[in-house]
């Protein structure tokens, strides 16, 4: 309907005076509706209240940054062997972070009293968890089965032997009274990530049983560890563990932290695996019946693989609350990175204002730069996967 | 056609999957039954060998240690062990309390900032949320104890606040108006947040006059402020304030806010908030972008859209992760034991247990005291579920 | 590749079981190879781990000593450090065998299933306090907030001194000794307590130690020593006996550099003490030669004091009432006959 109109005007333009023979030349278009201007118009003060709050935030910023850059970076002390280094003199009187307590201290907080000779085998087991660690978090690294093999079981074995001693192949037993540090932390969330998954999963297709004794079961322990703290899970662990076992059992001090820990967060998990079943139609399971598979047939080559894939941001995102959760083991007396830390703090030869502050901001740093790597990994796959999309 | 859970004929019973399934049940139950048995079992032989009491005796005796922060009447020489525990439960409800209320307003403003327009107010809100939500929390509520509070001026160098309001490592002190004790304070404030919050819900649901988020605002805001003026002008407007002052150690009088409390609520608040704002995010962003675009094709206003169109739907969605949230931060709260706060783990798991000797009775009931905790708010949710779920069509 | 797993099992059989808290705990020792003492960990003087795990302290040695006994090896024994809110838990639960951590027998904890062995520190509660304040007296601590460990007698007595003065009191408790004394340092409070001793001692950990005084009264009777479980009447009688003999020996002033010349000695109390004559060892379930163990290899009680913390040790604290009977002290022991 349109064209013919368009065409007869177009026959007609020479004839009528103000229609214009010619293109005008291309205007560019306002500033303030592309480029730079525009974007600061759009992003920064489109409207009086988007400019206020640029400006409130603008002055926050000036008022918080400098003095944070010069805490970290401008007074802070670089060299010294004690705390004269960062006490305040008449020539300095603004002391920034004393970073030399850190460097004093690395080596504590990361191996604890670890026998300094035997350290190499706690550095040999960061290695090998790395390996492990990426073997299975890379989507596209060869043979991920047996890399989940070497994950769940080669590694576990292999990182006792090393940790804990091995006399067979001279590896002098170290008791976990003097395990500390970082090395705890890792251990600790390593063991919480190696046992929840798989108790999850059962407890989770537990809840989903048919068989009511199960299901009862399951969600009795699940929702009864859901509903306290973690501290007095662990509290529990180290003070009536060793009372309801008989008392030749009396287990390691670490070890009731561990147990504590793997329930709380088998408890999450078998949540988190949960949602991942019930994303599952209902059309999956049926087809799998329909074909003969068994109940176990069904979960672990139909529902599973797809339950599982589609969580994987969940399952990351559960395993950095347990990442964080490690730190509550300093309750029961356990010298993991944070209480190393505390204690270190309280070391009299380190003693300045400045000292506590040095000291969490360097752990909030650690601590943030493994949390945000597995959080980046999370988003990363939630895009992959494209669970974000399809709400 | 048999169904999959009936057997075929022909099919021996042991092959059947239901008596397999209740063979197994069996099992299970006999196999955990046997082991909770046995526990117990030892666990008694243990406790019998080690003369450690049992039961609850313990709960009248006299429990003779003092506590920093009391909101009933107690005292070291004659309040029992019982008495301690309310005294714990009272102190970790009012920092749940608190928490919640706060962590909610500051939650809300940072998840609604991280889908603003304005890139500083979305980048700064974004920054805030990553930054706390991947750091542990008893990092933070250590942070906030140990490097920030203790960094303030001791109490003979306080700084003074306008009214009379002193601020120094040892706490908050406030002017405490001489009339009231510490449960009229409270009474007035639980009745002027209960009126508040039943103005909002009587005239929340009109549509009119008193539904604009404007009026409602501010005569919410006049009922909590005027109420308290009100009951103070009532009780006889004694213009006579308990003002702290600076004595020989301490700050002598007034009403007394812990630091220990200070850091506690803002480490809480700090943290769950930034958990908060994801939940309203996503709440937000649940809502399709259609209904905004019919809103103001409509005419409505961009708060009109938000408080009409865009809220009410979130609602659904935000509200169940919420309540979560709310757990956590209750949960949480018994972290107080590592900055000294007395909650009811540090009372009660802290102290008690180690005069009355007796671990296990005190872990089981401060675990009961959380479990109902979660289970009184399940209830609720669901009630809540019930009557707000979609109605499918 | 059979023999590597059944070692594998084993190292995770050993990491899992790590002690027995069976009837006969002397049995259950010596098959250990080791035995586990609960100690302070944050207490200089009484227990505390230096940074390479070498522990040092009265409460230490006294641990050294009962291994001394057992295996003749004063190293076979290792430290688990315990707060005052768990450390009767781990020896009711077996993870340690002798508790020496400066704890104080009351009758409360006799009655509830612990069995104090004896006192190897009379000591008493004090305050520290910053000189800047110019106190002299504790009676002068109306209103002040005090620094205190949560779960200990200390935080009980605190209480009922304030009562019994009628003074009011500001009570901050923390759950470990080093919050509460950082607590005090960062100026939470106006004063610290804790037992006199370990006032001492951790004034050594204040930055300022000079800024800082302790206060003359002792509001408190804090008999410290070691305890075991109730129910091992054997096991309790080593314990108590090993801190008798290490009175004994220095009452008989057998000491770690004369002790194989006082072997030959005739004195009949001294032949007795170190087994040179009859069989007093092997009457406890250990050796006849028990004695001279442990003054060989860890000293004897004078000798322990004077090393952690006494004048050979930086706390510097005077015998007072730990000087032995004859010495104008209490500490007196049965003797070995």
């Amino acid at each position: 309907m349109e064209a013919p109109t368009v065409a007869a005007s177009r026959t007609n333009s020479a004839a009528v005076a103000y229609v214009r023979a010619a293109p005008a030349a291309a205007v560019l278009p306002p500033l303030t509706t592309v480029g730079v201007l525009a974007w600061f118009k759009d992003r920064l003060f489109s409207s009086v209240g988007s400019t206020v709050m640029t400006i409130l935030i603008v002055l926050l910023l000036a008022w918080i940054l400098p003095p944070l850059i010069d805490f970290l970076i401008v007074d802070a002390t670089w060299s010294g062997s004690d705390r004269e280094a960062c006490l305040p003199s008449p020539a300095r009187p603004e002391v920034g972070a004393c970073w030399p307590f850190i460097g004093d201290r690395l080596a504590y907080v990361t191996y604890g009293s670890y026998p300094v000779a035997s350290r190499w085998r706690v550095d040999a087991f960061f290695a090998m968890l790395a390996c492990g660690t990426a073997w299975l978090l890379w989507l596209e690294a060869p043979r991920r089965d047996i890399g989940a093999v070497y994950f769940f079981v080669v590694l576990p074995l292999a990182s006792l032997a090393l940790l804990h001693g091995f006399p067979t192949l001279g590896l002098a037993v170290v008791d976990t009274a003097f395990w500390g540090g970082m090395m705890v932390t890792i251990v600790v969330a390593a063991v919480g990530i190696v046992t929840s998954l798989p108790i999850g999963i059962v407890l989770a297709l537990g809840r989903r049983s048919k068989m009511p004794a199960v299901r009862l079961l399951c969600t009795l322990f699940i929702e009864i560890v859901r509903g306290v703290p973690l501290i007095t899970v662990l509290f529990m662990a180290s003070v009536m563990l060793p009372l309801f076992l008989p008392d030749t059992w009396s287990p390691d001090k670490l070890m009731r932290a561990l147990v504590g820990v793997a329930l709380f967060s088998s408890a999450y998990m078998a949540e988190v695996v949960r949602a991942g079943l019930q994303s599952i139609p209902r059309g999956q399971y049926d087809a799998a019946h329909a074909l003969g598979l068994s109940f176990w047939q069904t979960s672990r080559l139909i529902v599973l693989p797809q339950a599982l894939t589609v969580t994987i941001p969940n399952i990351v995102n559960s395993y950095i609350a347990l990442f964080k959760d490690t730190t509550l083991v300093f309750f029961v007396g356990i010298f993991d990175f944070l209480k190393t830390i505390e204690a270190a703090r309280a070391d009299p030869k380190w003693s300045t204002s400045v000292t506590s502050a040095t000291g969490y901001i360097f752990a909030a740093l650690v601590y943030f730069v493994f949390c945000y790597a597995m959080s980046r990994y999370a988003s990363r796959m939630e895009k992959r996967l494209g669970v974000g999309e399809n709400r | 056609m048999a169904r999959p859970w009936e057997s075929a004929p022909g099919v021996p019973f042991y092959r059947d999957p239901k008596y397999r399934g209740i063979a197994l049940q069996i099992g299970l139950c006999a196999a955990l039954g046997y082991l909770a048995y046995s526990a117990i079992q030892t666990a008694a032989e243990n406790l019998a060998r080690s003369h450690v009491a049992s039961g609850f005796g313990f709960w009248n005796v006299v429990a003779g240690f003092d506590i920093s922060q009391t909101l009933i009447d107690y005292s070291p020489q004659s309040s029992t062990y019982g008495r301690a525990f309310w005294v714990g439960l009272l102190n970790t409800l009012v920092v749940a309390a608190l928490g919640i209320v706060l962590a909610t307003i500051l939650g809300f403003t940072i998840g609604v900032a991280r889908l603003s327009k304005n890139f500083l107010v979305e980048r700064l809100a974004t920054g805030y949320v990553e930054l706390i939500r991947n750091v542990p929390l008893l990092l933070q509520l250590l942070f906030w104890y140990n490097a920030v509070l203790n960094a303030l001026p001791g109490f003979a160098a306080s700084f003074v606040l306008p009214g009379g309001i002193l601020l120094n490592n040892r706490g908050l002190f406030m002017p405490r108006p001489l009339f009231a004790d510490g449960t009229q304070i409270l009474a007035t404030f639980a009745v002027t947040v209960l009126l508040a919050a039943l103005f909002n819900k009587v005239v929340g649901r009109s549509a009119g006059f008193w539904g604009a988020i404007g009026v409602r605002s501010v005569f919410t805001l006049s009922i909590l402020v005027g109420l308290p003026i009100v009951v103070f002008v009532v009780v006889g407007a004694p213009f006579a304030f308990d003002y702290p002052e600076i004595g020989r150690f301490n700050v002598k009088g007034g009403f007394e806010i812990l630091p220990e409390f200070v850091a506690l609520v803002l480490g809480l608040v700090i943290y769950t908030a930034a958990f908060i704002a994801e939940v309203v995010r996503a709440g937000l962003r649940s809502v399709p972008r259609g209904q905004t675009d019919a809103a103001q094709a409509l005419g409505l206003t961009r708060p009109q859209t938000l408080q009409l169109i865009v809220i009410p739907q979130a609602m659904r969605v935000i509200i169940p992760p919420l309540t979560n949230q709310y757990l956590n931060l209750t949960k949480n709260s018994s972290l107080a034991v590592a900055i000294g706060y007395p909650d009811l783990v540090q009372i009660f798991t802290g102290t008690v247990a180690n005069q009355t000797n007796q671990p296990v009775e005190i872990v089981v009931l401060t675990m009961l005291v959380y479990l109902s905790f979660s289970l009184v708010t399940s209830l609720v949710m669901n009630f809540y579920n019930a009557r707000h779920a979609l109605v499918e069509r | 590749m059979k023999r590597i797993a059944q070692a594998l099992f084993a190292a995770a059989v050993a990491f899992v079981v790590s002690g027995a808290a069976d009837a006969a705990t002397l049995d259950t020792v010596k098959q250990r190879g080791i035995l586990n003492c609960g100690a302070n960990g944050q207490l200089p003087g009484f227990g505390l781990p230096d940074s390479q795990g070498n522990w040092t302290g009265l409460d230490v040695d006294f641990c050294r000593a009962v291994a001394a006994a057992i295996f003749n090896d004063a190293t076979k024994v290792k430290f688990i450090p315990l707060t005052a809110a768990n450390r009767f838990a781990a020896l009711q639960t077996g993870d340690v065998d002798v508790l020496a951590r400066n704890t104080t027998w009351t009758l409360s904890r006799d009655a509830q299933g612990l069995n104090p062995t004896g006192i190897n520190y009379y000591d008493g509660q004090g305050f520290i306090i910053r000189k800047a304040l110019k106190v002299n007296s504790a009676l002068e601590l109306n209103d002040a907030a005090i620094c205190v460990q949560q779960g200990t007698t200390t935080e009980l007595n605190l209480a009922d001194y304030f009562r019994t003065n009628r003074m009011r009191l500001k009570t901050v408790t923390f759950a470990t000794l080093d919050e509460a004394l950082k607590a005090y340092e960062t100026s939470r409070c106006d004063a610290f307590t804790t037992d006199a001793s370990g006032l001492y001692s951790t004034r050594l950990k204040l930055a300022k130690a000079d800024d800082h005084v302790v206060l003359p009264e002792i509001i408190s009777k804090e008999p410290l020593g070691p305890f075991v479980r109730q129910g091992d009447d054997q096991w309790f009688d080593i314990v108590k006996w090993v801190h008798f003999a290490m009175l004994n020996a220095e009452e008989l002033n057998v000491n770690k550099a004369n002790v194989d010349e006082q072997l030959k000695s005739e004195n009949p109390e001294i032949r007795r003490l170190l087994g040179a004559e009859n069989n007093f060892g092997e009457q406890l379930g250990l050796t006849k030669d028990w004695v001279y163990r442990i003054v060989k290899l860890v000293g004897n009680y004078g000798e322990a004091f004077d090393r952690n913390v006494g004048q050979g040790s930086p706390l510097k604290i005077t015998r007072g009432l730990n000087a032995l009977w004859t010495k104008g002290g209490i500490q007196y022991a049965p003797p070995v006959r």
